[in-house]
Formats: C-alpha cells, sequence, structure tokens
C-alpha cells in the first residue's frame, strides 16, 4: 500500500463521523433530559405517581408484583402518566435508547447512496430489531 | 510542585476508591445497614447508590471493564433492590457509558464501524431473547438467575485473571467471509509512531460466539465488554486497541435491544436508576482523569478479587446457604 493510501486508511470513514456526530449531540441531549427531570421529580414540582416513601418498601419484590402493588404501566404507557414527576424520567431513559435506532436510520440511508447493500441489509435487520425491542410487544407483557 | 500535589492527590483517590470498594467488610456494612435499617427516609439509598456508582465508576475505567458487569453483582449483593430492577439499571448504566464513550472512538478510527455492525447485530438479537429468558427465570424464582449469575460472575474472573490478550494479533490469511464484509481497517499507534493495519481470521467461528454473549448480556443485563474483547482479539485476530475500542461502542448498540426489555417490562425505577447512571457516568470520567497516576495492573487484580467475592456472594444468596452473610 502507497505510503499516502496508508495515511488515508487510518481516517474514519465519513459514516463513522456522521455516526459520530450524531452520537455525540443524542448523549448530551440525553444527560442533560436526565439530570432537569430527575431534578423537577426530586423538588416535587410535579406530583409522582408513586409515592416516594413507599418505593423503599417495596423495591425488594419482583417486577410484577411492584406493577401491580404501584399500578404502574408498562410498555410505553408511561406516556398516559408524563404529567406525573416519576415517569417524566422515562423521557431521558427513552432518548437514550432511540439514540442507536435514529443513527441506524441515518447509516441506513447512507449506505443505500453508496449501494453497499450487504451493509444496508446489516443495518436494516438491526433497526428492525432494536424496533421490536422497542416496542414493547417482546416482554413487556405477563401481568 | 503542583505535579506532584496533582499526582498524590490521585494517589489518595485511588487508594481511598480501591479500599472502599475492595474491602468485603465495607460492602457488608452496606448490606447490614439495609437490613437492619430498613426505616430510612427514601433520599438515603439514592444517595449511598449515588456515590457507590462514583467509586464503580471509577474503578471500571481503570480496570477495563464496563460498569454493568460490578454494577449487577455488587448492588444485587449488598443493596435491598429486587435483581430485577438490578439487571434492568445495570443495562442503562452499561447503555449511557457506552453511547457516552462511542463518538469518540469512532472519530480516532479506533472503533470500527464496519467490524460492529455485524457483530452488533448477532449480539443485539441473541441479547433479546436473554433478556426474555432471564425475565421468565426470574419470575420462576429469583434464586435461579442470583446463582447462575455467580456462576458467570465468577467465570468472567478467571477469564481476566487468566486471558493473556494479544496486542497486535498476526493475521497471515483474511477467511472469505472477513473478506466479503471488508472486515479490516488501519489506525495510528501513538506509542510506537506507526500506522497498524490489521484484518480478521476465524470470523464465522467470532460471529457465532456473539451469540452466546448476547445472550449472557441479556440474561443477566451485564455489559459485555468482558466478553467482547477477548473474542475480537484472540479468536477473530482484532489487534487489542481495536478491539476494546469497538467492544466498547458495540456495548451501545447490544446492551439497546436488551435494555428496551427491560425498560418496558417496568424494570427501571427512576429513584434509583438516575442516581446509578449519572453516579457511573462521573465516576468514569473521574477513572479516565487518574488513570495517568495509578496502577493498572494493581487495580485490575482488586477488581478481579471483588468479582470472585460478588459471585460468591450472589451464589450464596441464591442457594440460601449464608455463608457470606
Amino acid at each position: 500500500m502507497q505510503s499516502s493510501d496508508k495515511e488515508q486508511s487510518v481516517k474514519a470513514s465519513r459514516e463513522q463521523i456522521v455516526y459520530a456526530n450524531l452520537l455525540i449531540i443524542g448523549v448530551w441531549a440525553g444527560i442533560a433530559v436526565l439530570v432537569t427531570t430527575y431534578a423537577t421529580y426530586l423538588a416535587g414540582l410535579l406530583p409522582s405517581h408513586v409515592k416516594m416513601s413507599l418505593i423503599p418498601k417495596i423495591w425488594d419484590k419482583n417486577v410484577t408484583d411492584y406493577l401491580e402493588i404501584t399500578h404502574s404501566p408498562h410498555g410505553w404507557g408511561w406516556v398516559a402518566l408524563l404529567a406525573k414527576g416519576d415517569f417524566l424520567n422515562y423521557i431521558g431513559l427513552t432518548l437514550l435508547g432511540l439514540m442507536t435506532i435514529f443513527c441506524f436510520l441515518v447509516l441506513l440511508r447512507g449506505y443505500i447512496r453508496q449501494k453497499n447493500w450487504i451493509f444496508a441489509v446489516i443495518a436494516f435487520l438491526e433497526i428492525a430489531v432494536l424496533s421490536i425491542a422497542a416496542s414493547g410487544i417482546l416482554g413487556s407483557g405477563g401481568h | 510542585m503542583l505535579n506532584i500535589r496533582v499526582f498524590s492527590t490521585g494517589r489518595w483517590l485511588v487508594s481511598l476508591s480501591v479500599l472502599i470498594l475492595s474491602n468485603p467488610l465495607a460492602v457488608y456494612a452496606v448490606e447490614q445497614t439495609a437490613a437492619i435499617d430498613s426505616a430510612k427516609p427514601w433520599w438515603f439509598w439514592p444517595i449511598v447508590l449515588f456515590f457507590f456508582c462514583l467509586i464503580l465508576g471509577i474503578l471500571a475505567v481503570m480496570a477495563g471493564v464496563g460498569g454493568g458487569v460490578l454494577y449487577v453483582p455488587l448492588v444485587s449483593g449488598f443493596f435491598p433492590f429486587h435483581i430485577d430492577f438490578v439487571r434492568g439499571i445495570g443495562l442503562m448504566v452499561a447503555l449511557a457509558g457506552a453511547l457516552a464513550a462511542g463518538p469518540g472512538l469512532l472519530r480516532r478510527n479506533l472503533a470500527n464501524l464496519r467490524l460492529a455492525l455485524p457483530v452488533a447485530l448477532i449480539a443485539s438479537t441473541f441479547s433479546v431473547a436473554g433478556a426474555m429468558l432471564g425475565l421468565y427465570l426470574s419470575a420462576l424464582n429469583p434464586d435461579i438467575i442470583q446463582v447462575c449469575l455467580g456462576v458467570t460472575i465468577v467465570a468472567i474472573a478467571i477469564l481476566l485473571l487468566y486471558s493473556k490478550n494479544t496486542e497486535k494479533p498476526v493475521v497471515t490469511k483474511q477467511d472469505a467471509i472477513g473478506l466479503a464484509l471488508g472486515l479490516g481497517g488501519a489506525y495510528w499507534d501513538d506509542g510506537a509512531r506507526e500506522i497498524v493495519e490489521w484484518k480478521t481470521h476465524r470470523t464465522l467461528l467470532g460471529l457465532f460466539m456473539f451469540i452466546l454473549v448476547g445472550l449472557l448480556a441479556g440474561m443477566f443485563g451485564l455489559g459485555a465488554g468482558w466478553a467482547n474483547v477477548p473474542v475480537l482479539n484472540l479468536l477473530m485476530g482484532v489487534p487489542l486497541k481495536v478491539s476494546v475500542a469497538t467492544s466498547k461502542f458495540l456495548l451501545s448498540i447490544t446492551d439497546t435491544s436488551a435494555a428496551w426489555i427491560y425498560l418496558n417490562r417496568g424494570c427501571v425505577i427512576p429513584l434509583i436508576g438516575i442516581p446509578s447512571i449519572v453516579g457511573l457516568m462521573l465516576g468514569s470520567l473521574i477513572g479516565v482523569k487518574i488513570l495517568a497516576v495509578a496502577k493498572p495492573k494493581m487495580i485490575r487484580y482488586i477488581v478481579i478479587t471483588v468479582l470472585f467475592f460478588a459471585g460468591l456472594k450472589a451464589i450464596d444468596k441464591g442457594t440460601g446457604l449464608g455463608l457470606l452473610g
């Protein structure tokens, strides 16, 4: 390999840089939202769905019992409870969880434009796996 | 003069954190406090958890392991929370750490996107299966998960103790799959002042191994850096630096899929989840700063000891023997 080719190969690919740039924006946004919503929750600016004093008494129960006792939703049911301080925290958690799916959508578009079909299929399948996991179809039922 | 002060402060911080976390008496005290004084106000445990995770984050960086592998066994063993919540939060902790580290690693071309993509697809698919299996077993009897977790943690400690990673493995011929996927690249090695080119071999076997890695990561809520690195480095012939960086980036994808299963199931209680995530992320940032003045080898051995202890504690708790308190 020529030395200029070698130097070029050390540089990250364009899609890698795009992915990194998207990720850094999402991460800092996620952290900012997590800290803000948690401060709102602790300060009691919004009423809580589950009383804070109750949580230490039941956090040793399994998740099914916990949800039953607290009448808490599973899956995306928290969206209906966004006016409650405790469920407000799910915005930041969800942002962190959706970040990779969003980055992969941008990657998929790039690979299709490049006609890199192997990696386009891999990116598409990854989006499918993550979206199914996020949808709540799997593993959110049970009580 | 200033350097000496920074150096000694760093040493002091390292010694303090190692002393606190590696001392079984300290973690035993946490457990006893939990058992004896369940009437503590709601804010007591989040504060304890925040500082515990801060120290955990410092140690994890210096020992070269992810946060989840320390968080899950220690918190499930010594805090009063049910293992369902510990695993859910453990995955969010590992995910947050991996997301934060990803951009820097990708930009420096240490983490390789082409290598990560096929591996991540397999690992994330099976981590979903692992998460569902873990929740099913835990609903049957949480002790099964506790014992399996303990055995896995002890096995990880043995793996960390005996695996001798290779800085730059020699790959004479790339296999057909690695070639078709273009799994190779180059990076600038600062230490050796040279460009290091690399390619993979035994790619198919390596990809198969990620089925197991994904299952374990999902089932126990562990980040899987401890398994990713040996498979990429020792089996597939990827240089150590690229293996470590790609593994860290991989966790941001693998853990996302499993974390969603736990999140949708309601396994993340914000009151204890957010201080854990923020504490561990801040701890990781501090850990990176004092890495220069620490002795990573010594810390690595201490972390291995802590893992042994945490694994045995989980087995003890799951089997109900009560030998470790």
